[in-house]
């Protein structure tokens, strides 16, 4: 049986006008039928940065981070504010396929497509109407390494993606994602999957990208937050319980459920 | 739990005997030879029935050429049919049979595919309620009711619209499309819906559309599925024999357009099987053509295989 917590003790920080941020939720509330799924998330994101998104499973956390690039545009009905450069992208009017554009999702599982690894890149690429052979080459091999996949498959290009490892298959999904030169990228759990070496590439990719992108992950690894991300949220039953910077978050947690939930005796 | 230990007590307090205690037959042991018995059965039955049926036609269908002696290349390339007089080209039936069946296939699939999109992608919910049972409709609707139908209205209204007497391969492959197109649906809707989510939110994550999503994701990856389908489809429409029948004319000439009286394979069959007698050229020709669709349904079976195969080569890790 769980702990009762109050869901009014909360400490979520915000930001001053002097901080650039990539995305803000205001309000943000989630509803699976008649199932409140998230409740009133107040988030800011900063930009160029790692924010971890933790908390149990069922707490609202993937949920939350898949309403930020609409993906559950016809699973649940999402209320409140997201705003992206100063536009409500919740708004109906806002076209999705420009939003997931500028703001990419790799997901828990890899899931690359049955196809080449170079065509698994190309493909969103030529969604988009980008047709110049040499171009098209260039952003797979700069998305490639990006992802820090380049030198293991520079060689096999024409090979299935279904053929790489696990970890292997992850970095193409973000490589895949990348390509589309996104200013946000959302990740959802990406090495719930993976071993712990995967996991330690995955991650010092993320570090890297960090310079150039945005970065929301969702995991349930509390170490892999302490070590990626610079800001920190915790979920807890479809509430945003602390939001703050991750050293505080794990040295000095502001509320009692982050306490309990830090120390492992949630519950 | 407990009643497997009283049960072990009991044993032991019979025996000492480790090896005949783990030896000696039990109740589920029985009841595993009985049930292994029953199955063995059931598939020896069914073996014995199939390879009898096989056996029959073929011995049957070879007849024409071992006791009446007519060469294979006449009976597969002749086109004159006249089994009464000693002639048995058979190629006007087997062209009818190819001409509807890939004609019928042709003008079914893309309704097919796209109802079956519509179905799992555009509106899964609404609209497949609505239309599974359309599709179970179909399929349960006798093979002379679409018949009787094509006859009293398809050839009609041919006749009005080309010309000639309205009975032709254009007729027959009007009913055979509104047959085969359930069969072809069906299958394509059970194959879309096997292309793993993952692969459609990770095109869509990508900001592509959902036309893309579908014609260059999923329509991609059930490829092998829908393959599948129309040649189920096609299978259907190859054996199908009265439907056929009634509208096509059952002239066994060599078809020269899509409107004059021709017929295939089956329909020639169900034509002629009253007239012979055992034994005879004309019943053995006809036992030729039933041998023919026996290799043909066989063949459509090792393409499903084939096709299958290769899906999964596609989809292996």
């Amino acid at each position: 049986m769980l702990k009762q917590y109050s869901f009014e003790e909360t400490a979520v920080q915000t930001f001053d006008d002097k901080t650039s941020l990539a995305m803000k939720t205001e309000n943000l509330q989630v509803f699976y039928g008649a199932n409140h799924a998230m409740h009133d998330a107040d988030l800011a994101f900063p930009k160029n940065q790692i924010t971890a998104l933790i908390g149990a499973s069922g707490s609202g956390k993937s949920t939350y981070l898949r309403s930020l690039n609409r993906m559950n545009d016809g699973i649940a009905t999402v209320t409140g504010k997201i705003w992206y450069h100063n536009v409500d992208i919740n708004e109906p009017t806002v076209n999705i396929y420009e939003i997931r554009r500028h703001i990419g999702m790799v997901f828990q599982r890899p899931n690359p497509f049955a196809k080449s690894i170079r065509e698994n890149i190309v493909y969103a690429l030529r969604a988009n109407g980008l047709k110049n052979k040499a171009e098209l080459e260039e952003r797979v091999e700069k998305s490639l390494r990006g992802a820090a996949l380049w030198d293991e498959v520079k060689d096999s290009l024409d090979k299935s993606a279904l053929s790489l490892s696990g970890g292997q298959q992850q970095r193409l999904c973000i490589a895949r994602s990348i390509a589309m030169e996104p200013d946000v990228l959302l990740l959802d759990e990406p090495c719930s999957a993976l071993d712990p070496i995967s996991t330690v590439k995955v991650e010092e990719t993320l570090l890297e990208l960090q310079k150039k992108y945005s970065i929301i992950i969702v995991t349930h690894n509390m170490q892999q937050a302490a070590r990626v991300s610079s800001q920190c949220a915790f979920f807890h039953l479809g509430h945003v319980m602390e939001y703050t910077p991750t050293g505080t978050m794990f040295s000095n947690p502001q509320i009692p459920v982050t306490q309990d939930y830090i120390a492992g005796s949630f519950g | 739990m407990e009643q497997t230990n009283f049960q072990l007590k009991k044993q032991k307090s019979q025996s000492n005997d480790w090896s005949a205690r783990l030896h000696h037959a039990t109740r589920a042991t029985r009841e595993d030879w009985m049930g292994k018995g029953i199955s063995y059965l059931c598939i020896g039955v069914i073996i014995l029935v199939v390879a009898s049926m096989l056996w029959f036609i073929t011995s049957k269908g070879v007849a024409t050429f071992t006791q009446n002696h007519v060469s294979l290349t006449k009976f597969l390339f002749g086109t004159n049919w006249a089994p009464d007089q000693g002639h048995i080209g058979a190629l006007p039936m087997i062209v009818g049979s190819f001409a509807v069946t890939f004609a019928a296939a042709i003008v079914a699939t893309p309704f097919a595919v796209g109802t079956a999109i519509f179905m799992t992608e555009i509106s899964p919910n609404k609209g497949r309620k609505l239309l599974q049972p359309v599709i179970e409709l179909l399929v349960g609707i006798p093979s002379v009711v679409y018949g009787f139908i094509g006859l009293a209205v398809v050839v009609p209204f041919m006749r009005h619209v080309v010309g000639g007497s309205g009975f032709g391969i254009i007729s027959a492959t009007f009913v055979l499309f509104v047959m085969v197109l359930p069969t072809i649906m069906s299958m394509t809707v059970d194959s879309l819906r096997a292309v793993p989510r993952h692969f459609k939110e990770a095109s869509l994550a990508l900001g592509a559309t959902r036309w893309q999503t579908v014609s260059r994701v999923i329509l991609r990856s059930a490829t092998p599925g829908i393959l599948t389908a129309v040649i189920f489809g096609m299978a259907r429409a190859f054996g199908e024999a009265l439907a056929v029948q009634m509208v096509i004319g059952n002239a066994a000439i060599m078809p020269k357009n899509l409107i004059s009286p021709a017929s295939t394979l089956t329909s020639q069959l169900t034509t002629g099987i009253g007239d012979t007698i055992d034994g005879t050229l004309p019943n053995n020709a006809l036992w030729s053509l039933a041998l023919i669709l026996l290799l043909m349904s066989l063949f459509f079976n090792a393409l499903v295989r084939v096709i299958a195969k290769r899906g999964q080569l596609k989809h292996e890790r």
